[in-house]
């Protein structure tokens, strides 16, 4: 019922737009679809205050006008306990209900949380499995590994419909924001970290995908392509896919690492295993300590002075964008060499 | 037009407005506090950060700690002895106790300068974890507000020897109190949780 | 030769002739615009002696009133600069699609929109709100300037050099690449080594000390200065907004001052506060900003609100509707406006729990604000409404104002903003509350006190030009990236491969242009106004028939603002006083005390200007030899004792009986 008074309301303006592709109101993922119902049911609520105060505006400047002999004109009234109950009281209730409706979506739609029905007429299958694919934002185009699948690709992501997607994304040196507006809202990809997304794709096509963060000077042209196809056709892609000879080993990965724009569609045929888990624990160089050994390390107090000087120094990952001068070097710690050094404390 | 008696209750013929020096430092004084609770902040993010690096545990020196604590807590006790002079308004115990505190603020600068250089010297210096960048950052922003209090000190001195005890000075005096007080409790903040929990961690 | 290199070096910093961008068309022309006007500007101020009335009236002046009008003035043409990179990027997004790059590459555009939400938020907002209540405050409480005049002084200065900085960046290297938040790793060493975010951080630790000791000025001022019988609950309302302001600025800036210190400290040192490979957390620096971001929207916002709240009141000839509620209100809304900042990164992944407690406590603010907003409303009602332009311009700010609010509450919605979060949605929305609230709320506070601080008023055919050019303006720039943030398009690109997205792109340029001319129509009418003003004079002191003290006083009110400190009972105190006849003394003056000029401000504020630019260019001994300089300016103002002066009693009777006089040939 809301739901129906709430698109009448915005009728009007939906028809002026009909012409254009308003994606984030008809998109293609059911996260996505959830989270454009609930962009339309609180403008709706909102609606309900903000109209009658524009109104009142116009008809109060026009109204009580200088001009207009004939309004009463009570220079002293300034003050009604019921009317103050009513502007405080109306829009406490609109944004306790609001409120409500946000805990709950912000739980059910929390891109942390695995998906519970692939749309809202199909539920989801008992032995369903889910596609796991591994995203990095690199500086400036998106590599997405299928670990499950032995394949990666280079700005080019696809997945079959109707089956849940899950995304374990990170990023290599800036922060990004893995966005595919047609599938799901975005999340943050941030180095050294790794964050989360579940979605599905409901409908076949070709979809927009880029970062909704600035990272730098390849900005604007970090974008993907997002295909959604029938198992059958998803299988096809991955059969090519895994025809290409590009291995993704550590040093392709290096190399990929490197600032570029532009970056035309590419494929993997293999990929290391855990590669994705050493770009998020920054040690795909294996001379690198990865992040994860370095917590534990941590956890225990550290090193101790003997572990000041595990230090090495790399050439600056920008190094080809800026003159040499002005640039300074990338100090990582380095990996342990002998078994002594990690039995060392003091 | 109505006679000015109804129309001379709508003003006063003198007006002197409160000082506001004492507010507006303590206002002051409560910001800097803030940009303390900001590094107390990034310490509690990046303490544990060693970055396969030394810990507190394995470079605090707590004999000198405890002796840089002694020195500003006694710098406080001293300054606080300046103030009664100024109360009782004995100008030249007055600038005595300034001078001592001043004193007392340098031992704690000499020695806390001193342990730093020793750490960067073995290489743990501010650069190489995230902990020791909130270490260094917390530790030596307070150590820079000590030696801005110092200057401050010395030349309230100067400025005492030339005016004496006005009532203005007494005013910057009673400023340079708040700050010095303010700074010796963040102290307490800093070896309690820097030091202590560092050591014992 | 070695040791002449190590000079070069050691004064020159990585400071190059190559710094100089002679090779950029755009910046040349630029420089050459620059450089005629600042001739002509230069030669006339030669050319009418007006060096020596410069310098001792305004550069080293502490009069609230004349540092106000600076700001005012700083504001202006700072605006002018950024509604100028707002054209650039405008004109950009219309033209670089497809194959076509436009004719900014992104090493220029994306300074530019770096710089066009530093300047607008920093060195036009900021300085419009600060001087309004810098010029009313005082005022409007019946004192006789600021508790720190030196102090009010030496934070215009900072603040008018935190500017200079930026705009010396567009000749002398160039600005940061990053946002106008300057997000690590992006603005970290490795990834922006060169020059740009280091103008960036140096500009706002500069300003950044103005406006926190500004805070401390105005806190102190209202809490400490009030005429004899005003309470805090008789306060004006934009007196109230102001202290609250304030008691913002004071808890909000230093948490800038030091977020801004450790990405310095990081640059400089090699620190890892927000590094990724030795501990450092890139998130921290995310809270930290915003910590300090969302209450800087409320400290420009808050003031507006008060402005609005005098003129409504004021231009519906009745008394503001609601006063405590409105108190209320303002606490509330401060208070609130520091439990809110996540709702800027809902994105990062804080979890459900977390995104939550943020979206409702944004929501909540929703309502102290409509409250406001209602009492406006049912203080038009029932009153006689004069269509002046202070008043139209709230109008105006009314119907805008809400629809921004409504997205905002839109965005505070976690699961909604992760569909809208860094979209032109999201500009439209802060546009949207910025504009049609702090613009059009400056531009009605200005209008609204003109008269007062230059005794004539401003022309109304300008001012309606000016009026609508913004307010279409504003719609036709806006109301397009709504929608095209709901076609999923995201911010800060400067290039499109969708040609359906075009159309939009136009309109939005159209505005743009509107705007601009908006903006030039407001300073003709500013010319126009001094030029005939004569025919625009005010000889009362209160040509609007307002409620506040202010308007007591002659326009422009003398340097001592009030011969006799008023005596308040009511709210709307000089409502009252007319309402009882009061009629103005006219003998038994008395000799007024009154703080010096100076010219430490300037001079404390000129050493650490130049050791910022020290720092910025790595010149090292200019840094040393400025941070010097600046401690021993500093020492050297403290020996200082002398000053204040008094004003001789048969001056201010002279100056009273000149304002009598006045006011009788009004009458006759």
């Amino acid at each position: 019922m809301i739901r129906k008074l709430a698109l009448l309301s915005l009728l009007p303006l939906m028809a002026m737009l009909n012409g254009c592709k308003l994606v984030v109101l008809s998109p293609s993922g059911d996260i996505a679809s959830q989270e454009s119902h609930l962009l339309i049911v609180a403008t709706a609520l909102m609606l309900i205050i903000i109209v009658p105060v524009i109104l009142l505006t116009i008809f109060f400047v026009w109204r009580y006008r200088a001009s207009n002999e004939k309004a009463t004109y009570a220079p002293e009234w300034n003050h009604s306990t019921g009317l103050e109950l009513v502007i405080w009281g109306a829009p406490l209730l609109i944004i306790i209900a609001l409120g409500l409706i946000t805990w709950i979506t912000t739980h059910t739609l929390d891109p942390y949380r695995s998906l519970d029905r692939i749309s809202a007429q199909q539920p989801l299958p008992a032995d369903v499995k889910p596609l796991t694919v591994e995203v990095v934002a690199l500086d400036w185009k998106w590599l997405f590994i299928y670990p499950d699948l032995g394949i990666a690709t280079v700005n080019e992501l696809a997945a079959p419909v109707n089956v849940p997607i899950r995304f374990k994304i990170t990023a290599s040196n800036v922060m990004n924001s893995f966005y595919i507006p047609a599938l799901a809202g975005q999340i943050y990809a941030m180095p050294s970290m790794q964050t989360k997304l579940h979605a599905v794709i409901n409908e076949p096509g070709q979809y927009e995908g880029f970062s909704a963060n600035y990272s730098g000077a390849g900005f604007s042209h970090m974008r993907f392509k997002f295909l959604g196809m029938s198992q059958q056709d998803f299988d096809h892609w991955v059969q090519a896919g895994k025809a290409h000879k590009n291995e993704l080993t550590r040093e392709a990965y290096l190399t990929l690492e490197k600032p570029s724009i532009k970056d035309p569609v590419q494929f993997y045929g293999s990929v290391t295993p855990e590669l994705f888990s050493a770009v998020i624990n920054r040690c795909v160089d294996s001379k690198d300590m990865c992040k994860s050994q370095m917590a534990a390390i941590d956890a225990k107090g550290g090193l101790g002075l003997g572990g000041i000087d595990a230090l090495a120094s790399k050439p600056s990952p920008y190094a080809a964008l800026f003159d040499g001068s002005a640039l300074k070097k990338q100090v990582v710690v380095s990996q342990l060499c002998t078994a002594k050094e990690a039995v060392l404390r003091e | 037009m109505s006679s000015t008696d109804t129309s001379s209750r709508f003003y006063v013929l003198e007006s002197h407005p409160e000082n506001g020096s004492l507010l507006g430092f303590w206002l002051y004084l409560m910001s800097d506090c803030l940009i303390f609770a900001c590094l107390f902040a990034a310490y509690a993010v990046l303490g544990h950060n060693y970055a396969a690096g030394p810990s507190g545990a394995d470079l605090f020196n707590l004999p000198i700690v405890a002796l840089n604590t002694a020195l500003l807590l006694l710098s406080s006790i001293t300054y606080g002895f300046a103030m009664l002079q100024m109360q009782k308004k004995d100008l030249s115990k007055t600038i005595k106790w300034l001078a001592i505190t001043g004193l007392l603020g340098a031992g704690f600068i000499f020695f806390e300068l001193s342990e730093f250089s020793e750490l960067i010297a073995d290489g743990a210096g501010p650069g190489r974890s995230g902990f020791l960048t909130s270490f260094f950052a917390l530790v030596g922003t307070h150590g820079l507000h000590v030696s801005f209090g110092i200057i401050w000190l010395v030349t309230l001195i100067f400025q005492l020897k030339k005016h004496g005890l006005t009532t203005e000075n007494k005013r910057r005096l009673m400023c340079l109190s708040l700050f010095w007080h303010f700074l010796d409790v963040v102290w307490i903040g800093v070896f309690t949780f820097v030091y202590l929990m560092g050591v014992l961690s | 030769m070695f040791a002449n290199l190590n000079l070069t070096q050691l004064i020159f910093g990585r400071l190059t002739l190559e710094s100089i961008p002679y090779h950029e068309p755009i910046l040349l022309a630029t420089f050459a615009v620059v450089a005629l006007g600042g001739i002509a500007f230069l030669g006339s101020m030669t050319y009418f002696k007006l060096w020596g009335p410069f310098w001792r009236d305004w550069v080293t002046s502490i009069d609230h009133k004349r540092i106000g009008i600076m700001y005012i003035v700083l504001g202006i043409i700072m605006m002018l600069r950024g509604v100028a990179d707002a054209l650039l990027m405008r004109a950009q997004q219309v033209l670089s699609f497809g194959d076509s790059a436009g004719f900014l590459p992104p090493h220029h555009y994306d300074q530019l929109f770096t710089v066009h939400g530093v300047i607008m938020i920093f060195f036009v907002a900021m300085p419009f709100v600060t001087g309004l209540m810098n010029y009313v405050v005082p005022l409007q409480i019946g004192a006789r300037d600021v508790a720190f005049p030196f102090l009010n002084n030496f934070s215009f200065w900072m603040t008018a050099y935190g500017a200079v900085l930026v705009m010396i960046s567009l000749f002398v290297g160039e600005f940061a690449r990053t946002g106008w938040l300057a997000y690590p790793p992006l603005s970290g060493i490795l990834a922006s080594p060169d020059v740009g975010v280091d103008y960036w951080i140096w500009a706002l630790q500069i300003a950044g000390v103005g406006t926190l000791l500004s805070g401390v000025n105005l806190i102190v001022t209202i809490i400490k200065m009030r005429a004899p019988g005003m309470t805090m609950m008789k306060m004006p309302v934009f007196t109230w907004t102001a202290l609250c302001t304030n008691i913002l600025i004071v808890m909000a800036f230093p948490v800038l001052t030091a977020v801004l210190a450790m990405l310095s400290l990081d640059r400089y040192v090699g620190t890892n506060f927000f590094t990724n490979d030795l501990g450092g957390n890139a998130m921290m620096y995310v809270n930290l900003i915003w910590i300090w971001g969302h209450p800087e929207v409320y400290i420009l916002v808050l003031p507006i609100f008060g402005v609005f709240s005098e003129v409504v009141s004021t231009f519906s000839g009745k008394r503001l509707f609601g006063y405590t509620s409105m108190v209320y209100a303002t606490v509330v809304i401060t208070i609130l406006s520091y439990l809110v900042w996540l709702h800027h990164f809902f994105t990062m992944g804080s979890g459900a729990s977390v995104n939550s407690f943020f979206g409702i406590t944004t929501m909540i603010i929703s309502i102290p604000t409509g409250a406001k907003l209602f009492n406006w409303l049912f203080t038009m009602y029932r009153g006689r409404i004069r269509f002046e332009l202070p008043m139209l311009w709230t109008i105006a700010f009314m119907i805008t104002f809400v629809i921004g609010g409504m997205t905002g509450v839109l965005l505070a919605v976690p699961a909604a903003d992760f569909v809208l979060h860094n979209s032109l949605f999201l500009i439209a929305h802060f546009h949207n509350v910025i504009i049609g609230g702090v613009v059009f709320g400056s531009l009605a506070g200005i209008t609204y006190w003109f008269p007062k601080a230059f005794g004539f008023k401003l022309i109304r055919f300008w001012g309606m030009c000016s009026f609508w050019l913004w307010t279409i303006g504003f719609y036709l720039a806006f109301m397009p990236l709504y929608v095209l943030g709901l076609m999923g398009v995201t911010r800060r690109l400067s290039h499109f491969e969708d040609p359906t997205l075009q159309i939009w792109f136009i309109i939005a340029a159209i505005g743009a242009v509107m705007i601009f001319l908006g903006i030039v129509c407001f300073v003709i009418q500013i010319v126009v106004s001094i030029l005939r003003r004569e025919s625009f004079k005010d000889v009362t002191g209160d040509p609007w028939n307002a409620r506040t003290l202010e308007w007591s006083t002659s326009s422009p009110p003398p340097d001592y603002n009030f011969a006799f400190t008023p005596k308040v009972y009511e709210l709307d105190a000089w409502a009252d006083m007319k309402k009882h006849g009061y009629v103005r003394p006219e003998t038994g003056f008395r000799a007024i005390h009154m703080p010096k000029n100076t010219a430490a401000g300037f001079a404390i504020a000129s050493f650490s200007s130049a050791c910022a630019f020290g720092l910025i260019w790595h010149m090292w001994l200019l840094v040393i030899v400025s941070f010097v300089a600046t401690l021993v300016a500093v020492i050297v103002h403290t020996f200082n004792y002398k000053r204040d002066y008094y004003i001789p009693a048969d001056v201010v009777a002279k100056t009273e009986a000149a304002r009598t006089a006045l006011l009788v040939s009004h009458v006759h």
